[in-house]
């Protein structure tokens, strides 16, 4: 199987929903000839013609309300945001006018044909509008779907599936892993179901919960865990939403103990979520409070972002701490 | 990139070195203007305008009556806005799309939405085929090609961009006309759509009410510049100013710039101007920002009228059938809206549905849990008590909406 890393799987998924059907569109800033100025888009204009993978306008509200049109109309389009600190302009096309497409008119009219992807997360010495997760914002959202691939094999499959979905569908991408994650990616055409957390590797004393980069993360923190003899379960969200609650708690009624961990704020942060919900389920299975590892709760600072970002060291100490409570 | 020629001193321009005309082909009193030509209308179609403007005004006169009554929890007339309106949606083909801001129920009337699906939406019952969701005016029709209606302001205007560019792809030779007020004009939205149209060259038609009203904020306060038009220089879009009162110059002009759409793969913009004689809304009282003297100058100018005036004169219309039609729109407005408001509400589970393409676990969850408290308190929530107990047969909503 051929290695690839994110951006080429992403670029790959596009190739092919482009193939597949001449509805699907991508358009935004620089994802004309260019290719985007990370170049997940590259080649597809010279592939598809102008009519079907054009530079737009600098003007998010106007990229996503021409998406929306153009989805009304029966269009496949394959939005990009040049990063999600830049999506807020374009928060009420989104929220009041994507989102409530369908249930508003009944369903004479939707706008399930739309994705919209988005270069999101820190780690990148991006300071405040280059490092930004805004999932959070976005899953309080009811008729959005968010979705967030960890490696260039979730990448692909959730990319393809999201573009086929009949819902509008947020698709995060997490741009510290753009080059910096490569692995196996097939060739074909194939999905990953939209809505279905991914039990990582299983363990039985501890679950520990993230999505995207943070995933990453979490890997080293729970590799120092196993070190120390503690078993964890690891789950990658892939979803925030509708989120898989419950593959979490079927999870937490095994291992009686959660962390969640995510680069985004703390208050207000999709692991408040969680952390209810599953409280509220899982009650007379908890062992020990349920822990939010995150980022803390102000703008993304450029100079002290190792100081800010939720490590793996933050991430294992909170483990130990639940083991130990 | 810019043709910019040279100067070598600082000479600003200013707007007001372009004056925008207005476009104009009746008089008041219903007779061609001088060096004005005769539209080619015919009598069939004259007549179905007409009756859309006559519907128009007779259904917002009794929604308004009975808002009053308290039967009915919110309504906007599109009074003195019938020509711009109807003018419009006559001049392009039954399949153009038209986004619509919430003024243009018009529009509907001439593509033919009946009395009874009017009813259905402003009652939100069992038959809206908003299934109850929205308010009062948020109409939608898709096999008459009408957008449903949202409350924020402006954002169908990059929609319509959107939309447009889908259908020039298509080659079907179809376009969009979005209809939008001088105060939505304002949000960024109106850039963002027009910009977009522009560069991306897409088939639509940019349709500006300018009412003079925002709610209650004046033109003067809205804008420094002259009026919504001169914005089109600045996207190099086509522009033409037009009498909103007028309806053979309102229908004349959307002709001209359906063509340009559909055969340029162009947008256009035109400026209606026109008076909204009307409250903003069943919420507000004009009586508190605008003169009396000055709604009259303007019901002195009554689009309705002046359309009428014309037609008698054609002999396309009598005294006689005013009379007669005003007379079967009043008692068919009336008794349709009796059959609407006893209509059951839409059913509990529409709750949940439509808000994805299926029916997610968590709604799933939430509407069980609704519904086990609602048979807890029944006397609470009396129409979801109702619907848990359903007494009659479950009429499905195909009435022809999809």
């Amino acid at each position: 199987m051929p290695t690839r890393n994110m951006l080429q799987a992403i670029n790959q998924a596009l190739d092919i929903a482009m193939a597949e059907d001449e509805k699907v569109l991508c358009f935004g800033e620089d994802v004309g000839s260019f290719g985007g100025v990370f170049r997940a888009t590259s080649h597809l204009q010279e592939k598809y013609g102008r009519r079907r993978c054009f530079n737009t306008p600098l003007v998010e509200q106007g990229i996503i309300g021409f998406a929306n049109g153009l989805a009304a109309q029966g269009s496949v389009p394959v939005a990009e945001i040049q990063f999600a600190d830049y999506i807020f302009p374009a928060f009420d096309q989104i929220v009041n006018e994507t989102a409530k497409f369908r249930y508003r008119s009944g369903d004479l009219f939707n706008v399930g044909g739309l994705t919209i992807r988005t270069p999101y997360g820190g780690g990148i010495s991006g300071g405040l509008y280059h490092s930004q997760s805004p999932e959070a914002y976005f899953a309080h959202t009811p008729g959005l779907k968010v979705v967030v691939p960890r490696n260039p094999h979730q990448a692909k499959g959730l990319l393809l599936a999201s573009i086929r979905d009949p819902d509008p569908v947020l698709f995060l991408e997490p741009k510290r892993l753009y080059r910096a994650s490569t692995g196996e990616v097939p060739d074909e055409d194939y999905q990953l179901p939209l809505g279905v957390a991914e039990v990582v590797s299983e363990g039985s004393d501890i679950t520990v919960v993230g999505w995207g980069a943070q995933m990453e993360v979490i890997g080293k923190a729970v590799a120092l865990a196993e070190k120390e003899g503690i078993s964890c379960e690891v789950i990658d969200l892939r979803s925030i939403l509708p989120w898989d609650e419950e593959t979490i708690a079927e999870s937490v009624f095994k291992t009686g103990r959660l962390v969640v961990t995510h680069e985004a704020p703390r208050t207000g942060g999709f692991a408040g979520e969680i952390a209810a919900a599953i409280q509220e389920r899982c009650f007379l299975y908890l062992e020990s409070p349920i822990r939010r590892v995150t980022g803390l709760d102000t703008p993304f600072p450029l100079t002290l972002e190792k100081e800010y970002i939720p490590d793996h060291l933050k991430v294992f100490e909170a483990i130990r701490e639940s083991m130990h409570f | 990139m810019t043709t910019a020629h040279e100067i070598h001193t600082p000479d600003f321009l200013s707007g007001n070195d372009v004056s925008i005309p207005t476009y104009r082909v009746l008089s008041q009193a219903g007779d061609l203007l001088d060096g004005a030509d005769r539209p080619s209308l015919d009598r069939d179609k004259a007549r179905r305008i007409y009756q859309a403007m006559l519907a128009t005004r007779v259904l917002d006169e009794r929604m308004m009556a009975s808002q009053r009554q308290g039967r009915l929890s919110f309504y906007m007339q599109c009074t003195g806005e019938e020509s711009a309106v109807i003018g419009a949606t006559a001049a392009l083909d039954d399949a153009d799309m038209i986004m619509a801001q919430y003024r243009e129920q018009g529009a509907l009337l001439y593509r033919g939405f009946s009395i009874d699906e009017f009813m259905n939406q402003l009652f939100g019952n069992e038959l809206d085929y908003g299934k109850g969701r929205q308010m009062p005016v948020h109409y939608g029709s898709r096999k008459l090609h009408y957008m449903t209606i949202s409350s924020p302001l402006g954002t169908q205007i990059p929609q319509a961009a959107g939309y447009a560019y889908g259908q020039k792809l298509a080659g079907e030779g179809l376009c969009t006309l979005v209809f939008f007020g001088e105060g939505a004009a304002s949000e960024g939205d109106f850039h963002a759509g027009m910009n977009m149209a522009a560069v991306h060259e897409a088939p639509v038609i940019f349709f500006c009410r300018n009412n003079g009203y925002a709610i209650s904020t004046p033109s003067s306060e809205q804008y420094a510049g002259d009026g919504i038009a001169p914005r089109a220089f600045g996207y190099g879009m086509q522009v033409l100013r037009v009498d909103g009162n007028d309806l053979l110059a309102v229908y004349r002009a959307t002709q001209e710039a359906r063509r340009i759409a559909v055969e340029q793969n162009k947008p256009v913009l035109i400026e209606a101007m026109t008076y909204r004689l009307a409250a903003h809304s069943s919420s507000d009282d004009p009586s508190g920002y605008r003169s009396k003297k000055e709604e009259e100058i303007w019901r002195e100018k009554d689009p309705v009228l002046r359309f009428r005036h014309w037609l008698t004169a054609q002999d396309w219309w009598s005294d006689e059938e005013e009379k007669t039609q005003q007379e079967i729109l009043r008692r068919d407005v009336l008794d349709t809206l009796k059959r609407a408001e006893k209509r059951p509400p839409p059913p509990l589970e529409s709750l949940i549905s439509d808000v994805y393409a299926d029916v997610t676990p968590a709604l799933k969850e939430q509407m069980e849990t609704l519904t086990a408290h609602i048979r807890r308190y029944p006397e609470a929530y009396p129409k979801g008590a109702r619907l848990l107990e359903p007494t009659e047969d479950t009429r499905d909503n195909t009435q022809g909406g999809a």
